[in-house]
């Protein structure tokens, strides 16, 4: 295992005219760790993994790898993998000149070379396509490729932007699973870019959300997931409804809280005995269903007339098929799963 | 139905007919040369009334026409090797800059294919007597490098426009300086670009007559700067025959280029 370093982003802005890309972006990242930057589209992921990179040259703030400010460093001193959305490889070159450019440049014996190359392309799974062009691989063969060139000189820190965005569905899972398996064996300090929320909460130790150039939440998957701490962050992560604190009500009669509450819409149950007696319960009008396969998603208008998404797992859901639009509904959480937002309100 | 390729004999005759008239059209000026430098009259007359080869015997012995042939092809050479390198860097930087200053440089770029050959000449020509290059060779030299950079850079642009930048950045993160990311990933995949740009860019030497007239001394003259000034001084077959030479070279460099880039 290589020794990996740890990261800092230390107030990095970049703008691009009166376009602010990097709003005072500060993270730490921990030697090994697999750190997430999840965000829309148009967030700043991909400016401040390139920044990281050296290709973006920060208006202001420092990067540091372990205590060494890279913030002029040249791309091609700081020693950093990159696996490109695009992949980028090199058409002109086979798979193993490309998985040896790295090295070549490093002025490694040949020999040591191949072999080294060689070793790094059956750790990704392509033994015997070395001698392959480039244009005949499919695309899983070619993330394979860009990784195996990323990884092969032993780089300490490696940055991904949306590595699996190309790939279909089945191939992006097998991936995200050996992504992942490659980090640990490795123990090289990753950053990986995406902005699927999914991918984000499989793949990481820890969860950056970006918007608009800053970010949200630094936390581990569960607690982004669970604790959100911004309105953004809570809707990004899936199907979160906000609702004020005056539309729920507490099963056992206490005083709910004063701020926005985050219920999850699988969080919900219709059945008041599968939550404790400190849950919350909402009234609602039933405006639409849906059956989804493995649930059923329910709209309820609630009284004070904002709609709301409730999730019924199918194997709980008896009742669902029955439920007509109109009808009066009520929908329970446990408290557990009731979070408030701090300083926000419905 | 799509009427666009009739399919019929005639339509297909017509077509032919009138794409040999199009053809005879662009190549019969060139072709009248070449029966004139085979007479064996002392006078240029179409058609010759006999053949011989005196006037490539004359041309060949000619220590002033074989002179200049060198001279040309070597400032063709040369122009090729600096201008297109030169041209390289230039779209690079345009490439990479974007945006109204790049529309800015790449305006002042070719403005030297834009502006009328005669002042070109006569502006390099003040700029080279300031530092005393008129009559050298390098002096033309410089001024064909000028005319040949827009040159490049008319065929280099869209070729790197098409170029996927992400492969430099790769290279760089892999480990590359500037000098190697554009040595082994840019110039090998725009090969047959800058083939282009350096036969367009020697061509445009090979072709260039007025800064040479201007420029160019007794010693170092270039072959259509000697064409013009024997042109005006005494009109024999000669100079048919240089021009049939000619022809010959520059077709079959154009040719080898071409087919290597098939290939
Ligand atoms: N070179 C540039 N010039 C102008 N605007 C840019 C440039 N690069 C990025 N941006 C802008 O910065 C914002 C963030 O871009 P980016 O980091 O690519 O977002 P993400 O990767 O999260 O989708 C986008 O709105 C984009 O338009
Ligand atoms: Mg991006």
């Amino acid at each position: 295992m290589m020794k990996s370093l740890p990261i800092t982003i230390d107030s990095v802005r970049k703008t691009y005219g009166s376009y602010v890309a990097l709003d005072d972006v500060s993270l730490d990242i921990q030697a090994g760790e697999f750190l997430t930057l999840l965000g829309p589209s148009g967030s700043g992921k991909t400016t401040l993994l390139m920044a990281l990179a050296g290709f973006v040259r920060p208006d202001s703030g420092k990067l540091l790898l372990d205590d060494r400010d890279i913030t002029r460093l040249a791309p091609n001193k700081r020693d950093i993998g990159i696996v490109f959305q695009n992949y980028a490889l090199f058409p002109h070159m086979n798979v193993l000149a490309n998985v040896e450019y790295p090295l070549a440049l490093r002025k490694t014996p040949k020999v040591e070379a191949r072999q080294r190359a060689l070793d790094t392309l059956a750790r990704v799974k392509l033994e015997g396509l070395s001698e392959r062009n480039i244009a005949a691989l499919s695309g899983g063969q070619r993330q394979r490729v860009a990784l195996a060139r990323a990884i092969v000189f032993e780089p300490r820190v490696m940055l991904m932007d949306e590595p699996l965005s190309a790939l279909d569905k089945n191939l992006r899972e097998t991936m995200q699973y050996e992504i992942r398996r490659l980090h640990d064996d490795l123990g090289i300090t990753t950053i990986y870019v995406t902005h699927d929320q999914r991918e984000a909460l499989i793949m990481s130790d820890r969860v950056a959300v970006m918007n608009s150039g800053r970010i949200q939440q630094i936390d581990t998957p569960q607690q982004i997931y669970d604790r959100p701490s911004t309105r953004f962050v809570a809707e990004f992560m899936g199907e979160a409804n906000i609702v004020a604190p005056g539309s729920v009500r507490r099963i056992d009669g206490a005083d709910p809280s004063r701020e926005a509450l985050m219920i999850r819409a699988e969080s919900f149950h219709l059945d008041a005995k599968l939550v404790g007696r400190d849950g919350v319960a909402l009234d609602g009008t039933l405006c639409a269903k849906a059956f989804r396969g493995e649930n059923w998603l329910l709209t309820l208008a609630l009284d004070g007339g904002q709609e709301i998404l409730v999730c019924i797992p199918a194997a709980l859901a008896s009742g669902c098929a029955e439920l007509t639009t109109g009808q009066r509904v009520t929908a329970y959480a446990p408290a557990a799963k009731v979070h408030a937002i701090p300083g926000a309100r419905a | 139905m799509l009427e666009a390729y009739p399919d019929n004999r005639l339509s297909r005759i017509l077509l032919w007919s009138f794409c040999a008239l199009v053809m005879a059209f662009l190549m019969l000026p060139t072709m009248v040369v070449v029966p004139l430098s085979f007479s064996s009259s002392n006078l240029l007359e179409f058609p010759p009334r006999a053949y011989s080869l005196r006037w490539y015997e004359t041309l060949f012995g000619s220590a002033t026409w074989m002179a200049a042939l060198r001279t040309s092809l070597i400032l063709g050479a040369l122009t090729a090797m600096i201008a297109v390198p030169l041209g390289l860097l230039a779209c690079i930087s345009i490439n990479r800059l974007g945006g109204k200053a790049a529309v800015a440089i790449q305006g002042v770029l070719l403005t030297p294919s834009i502006v009328p050959g005669i002042l070109l000449a006569i502006g390099l020509f003040f700029v080279l007597a300031a530092q005393h290059l008129v009559g050298t060779l390098f002096g033309v030299l410089v001024g064909h490098v000028v005319l040949a950079i827009p040159v490049a850079c008319v065929v280099l642009l869209p070729a790197l426009a098409r170029f996927d930048w992400n492969q430099v950045q790769a290279a760089r993160s892999l480990g590359a300086n500037w000098a190697r990311a554009i040595g082994g990933i840019i110039v090998p995949q725009l090969q047959i670009s800058l083939l282009s740009a350096t036969l367009m860019a020697f061509l445009t030497s090979l072709d260039e007559s007025v800064i040479s007239i201007f420029v160019a001394s007794g010693q170092n003259s270039t072959l259509p700067k000697l064409m013009f000034l024997s042109l005006r001084d005494q009109i024999d077959p000669t100079i048919a025959a240089i021009s049939t030479l000619w022809t010959v070279i520059v077709v079959a460099v154009v040719l080898i280029v071409t087919l290597r880039q098939k290939s």
